[in-house]
């Protein structure tokens, strides 16, 4: 369904250039959830603009759906790391959700329905009239989350989405998120600096190096479709994969195991001491 | 658009603010009328020839506007021949200015190109004064309405279009970015999204406009016209009627207050989100 | 370097455009000169003597309008903006004077002052005053309590808090101020020239070779001439305002 091959990005030109992405290949299949995490700052933002078409890449291309992507296809949503910025202070937050429907068109009658089902899911069912600065960042973050769901958008990127939720939201909407993917079968790459998150909710993990980041590893993870917040964290398959990546993130290496598809580039030791 | 869409009126709970803004209100027209005693007071006492008292001034305005028949609401035909077509030309030349500023701004706003090839041009032409165009206008223009129109869209155009520039070019890059991922096409884009998001030096540009309006108006009816208010001053000027003059600049700050207020009221209304959301974050 | 060559096409579209009308015959040429006629009448104008002394008297009646209300405003600003119950007494006033539009004076000044200099500098000071009294007032109250605490504590006497802390605090405002009020003094001289012809100065110039002489070439490169100055007064500032207060929340007190 996406497929990347070669991406590597380089900002500024001349003297102060900071070249973010090495040179990345990977694929995503249909109804996958796929995982990136990384070292803060190694790129992951970049990463995610570069597939998705915002940001035309220094190198190398991603195809969606076999076509080349020169801007964002009209069947993928982005939720933003900035999540408050990326909401309209103009619109209440039942406004912002329907923006997208507006914008295809949709009537009004049924934008509303769409609209209250998206927030309830998010569990913001009574703050449809409100401005997004009179919520809370979680909120806000939330409102976001469901401006992305409503399009039934069958490639969904998030950027640390749930980075500033509190903890139980935080679980909620994670299981929202697996729900979703079950129902309308839902491809999801996700941007996350939680370990523990990254394997509950993944295929598969991507671990990133620090910049110019390449993927150090790809991480399978054969939990099954039916996940738990409780039960699933205390399986020796859980706590053993959160485990690897952690030291893949700290050592740029995991030792030896087979879910390690390949090691592109091991960060020396002393380099990663954070 | 959804921002006039909100149904609920937001109640605010600190009643006690509004108080004291009531009682601000008051004072402030408490000292104005102590003001105008005073100025009263004073100009009986000097006797200066162009000073008349507020109380000749207020007469002479009732003579002049309000003596016409109940069947008018005691608005006499001065008013007709002479205020309403000045405010007719003065809102519709701020109308027309600021339809055109907000579209061409909204466009170079969001184009580099546009705005590269352009704006040598636009801060040449926002610098000549305008009443230096009068005899310009007077000669290419017919008399009267379409010359004063002219005076006034040249004069007032300058500070929508470039605010509006500036409030569309200062988009936030997550905004621009965000509606990117939702493929919106170009007009689209410029009116739901840069358009509200500009709005609040939208606005600030249509202040400064509006009085710059009113002073176009002014001059222009001084120089070229048959009716207006600036024309009732000048025929009082030759006649040496002071307090007709008068008369004629107190109008002309009523005017000026009112219309301030009216888009105040206006801007309430349309970009009520921005200064709560302003004063709420503190951003 | 792109933005400058852009710049440079753009202009020379613009006049090229206008080169064109004028030429075309969409437009009377006696009404509507192209910009190359004007351009060769801009080139004997400043050999004339007689328009060099209409552009120097527009230009010192204004520059010296602008020292007078800012003597005037600055002063009357920190008198105001200190003493809070004086300054509320004024904004009232200030409010409801505010609106009144400068060029409604004008009638008025030309009768008490007939058609001379003073009428022009008497009316420009008129309008420049307020938004330099307005925005000093508004900055007066606007510092900091901490800095005023921070001199105190300092032992500075009063002087010393108005020249070292006071002023240099108000300074972004008051220039904003001055901006403001430069364009208005501006086109309240050359609204003055322009309504009185015998006052001398470009606007009178203007109007006796546009209006009265049907002379539209030398009216155009007039009013061309008004704009290239009103052009270096904005440059002035602006470079004004980048060079003393590198910041730019100077157009806050508005
Ligand atoms: N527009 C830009 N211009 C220049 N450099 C940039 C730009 N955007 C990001 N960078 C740099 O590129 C690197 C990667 O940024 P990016 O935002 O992709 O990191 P990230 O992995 O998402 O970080 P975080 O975990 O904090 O979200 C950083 O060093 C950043 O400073
Ligand atoms: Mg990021």
């Amino acid at each position: 369904m996406l497929d990347v091959t070669g991406i590597s990005h380089t900002y500024g030109s001349g003297a102060k250039t900071h070249t973010a992405l090495g040179d990345i290949t990977f694929s995503v299949e249909k109804g996958e959830i796929v995982c990136i995490v990384g070292p803060s700052g190694c790129g992951k933002s970049t990463l995610l603009r570069a597939i998705s078409g915002l940001l035309p890449p220094t190198a190398g291309e991603s195809r969606f759906m076999g076509e080349r992507i020169t801007e964002v296809p009209h069947d993928l949503a982005f939720v933003f790391q900035e999540y408050s910025k990326s909401l309209f202070p103009w619109l209440t937050v039942r406004g912002n959700v329907a923006f997208p429907l507006k914008a295809r068109g949709m009537s009004r009658r049924q934008r509303h329905e769409v609209v209250d089902e998206a927030l309830g899911w998010v569990g913001l069912a009574d703050a449809v009239e409100k401005y997004p600065w009179q919520l809370s960042g979680g909120m806000q973050q939330r409102v976001a989350i469901a401006r992305a769901l409503v399009c039934q958008p069958a490639l969904l990127m998030m950027d640390e989405p749930f980075a500033s939720v509190d903890a139980q939201t935080r679980a909620e909407l994670e299981d929202l998120l697996l729900r979703v993917r079950r129902e309308y079968d839902t491809t999801v790459l996700l941007v996350t600096h939680d370990i523990d998150e990254s394997v509950y909710l993944s295929d598969r993990v991507l671990v990133l190096s620090k910049a110019p980041s390449t993927v150090v590893s790809t991480l399978t993870v054969s939990l099954g479709a039916e996940r738990d917040q409780i039960t699933t964290k205390e399986t020796d398959d859980f706590v053993h994969l959160r485990g690897e990546v952690a030291r893949l993130l700290r050592y740029g290496t995991a030792g030896v195991h087979d879910e390690v598809h390949e090691v592109k580039q091991a960060v020396p030791v002393e380099a990663v001491a954070e | 658009m959804t921002v006039t869409e909100r149904k609920e009126k937001k109640v605010t709970p600190d009643t006690r603010a509004r108080r004291g803004r009531a009682i601000g209100f008051l004072g402030k027209w408490a000292v104005f009328a102590g003001f105008i005693a005073a100025w009263q007071v004073a100009t009986t006492l000097a006797e200066a020839p162009y000073f008349p008292t507020p109380s000749t001034i207020g007469e002479t305005m009732v003579d002049l506007w309000l003596s016409g028949p109940a069947s008018q609401l005691w608005l006499s035909d001065a008013v007709f021949d002479d205020v309403v077509p000045s405010l007719l030309r003065l809102l519709g030349g701020w109308a027309a200015a600021g339809v055109v500023g907000v579209v061409l701004g909204l466009m170079m706003g969001r184009s580099e190109k546009l705005y590269d090839y352009f704006s040598p041009t636009i801060s040449f032409l926002r610098s000549v004064p305008p009443p230096a165009l009068l005899p310009v206008f007077l000669v290419l223009f017919p008399i009267g309405t379409p010359m004063q129109l002219a005076t006034i869209i040249f004069g007032v155009i300058w500070p929508v279009l470039l605010n509006t520039i500036d409030g569309a070019h200062t988009l936030d890059e997550t905004v621009v970015e965000t509606t990117r991922s939702m493929r919106l096409s170009k007009p689209r884009f410029l009116a739901t999204v840069v358009l509200p998001a500009a709005l609040p030096k939208i606005f600030a540009g249509l202040r400064v406009s509006l009085s710059l309006a009113l002073i176009l108006m002014v001059i222009s009816e001084l120089v070229g016209s048959t009716n207006g208010i600036g024309y009732q001053m000048i025929m009082a000027q030759r006649d040496f009627s002071l307090p007709k003059m008068w008369a004629g600049i107190v109008l002309l700050g009523i005017l000026g207050y009112v219309l301030n207020v009216l888009l105040l009221v206006i801007q309430n209304r349309v970009i009520g989100w921005h200064t709560r959301s302003k004063s709420l974050t503190g951003r | 370097m792109k933005r400058l060559v852009r710049n440079t096409i753009g202009t020379v579209g613009v006049l090229a455009v206008c080169e064109l009308v004028g030429r075309s015959g969409l437009v009377n040429p006696n009404q509507l000169p192209p910009p190359s006629v004007i351009g060769a009448r801009l080139v004997e104008m400043f050999n004339d003597y007689e328009f060099s002394v209409d552009v120097v008297e527009t230009i010192s009646s204004w520059a010296i309008s602008m020292v007078i209300a800012t003597l005037i405003a600055v002063p009357l600003g920190i008198l105001f903006g200190s003493v809070p119950a004086v300054g509320k007494v004024t904004s009232a006033i200030v409010e409801f004077l505010r609106p009144i539009p400068s060029v409604a004076m004008i009638p008025l000044a030309l009768i008490a002052f007939g058609d001379s200099v003073d009428a022009k500098i008497a009316l420009a000071v008129f309008g420049a005053v307020w938004p330099i009294l307005f925005n000093t007032v508004h900055a007066i109250g606007d510092i900091d309590p901490v800095q005023i605490n921070t001199a105190k504590a300092f032992n500075l006497t009063r002087r010393q808090m108005l020249t070292q802390v006071k002023l240099p605090a108000i300074a972004p405002f008051v220039l904003t101020g001055v901006r403001i009020s430069a364009s208005i003094a501006l086109i309240l001289v050359v609204s003055t020239e322009v309504l009185a012809g015998s006052a001398g100065g470009l606007g009178s110039f203007i109007t006796e070779t546009g209006t009265g002489g049907a002379q539209m070439d030398l009216a155009i490169a007039g009013t061309f001439v008004a704009g290239v100055i009103g052009f270096a007064i904005n440059l002035i500032f602006e470079w004004a305002q980048r060079r003393w207060v590198n910041w730019s929340d100077g157009d806050r007190a508005r």
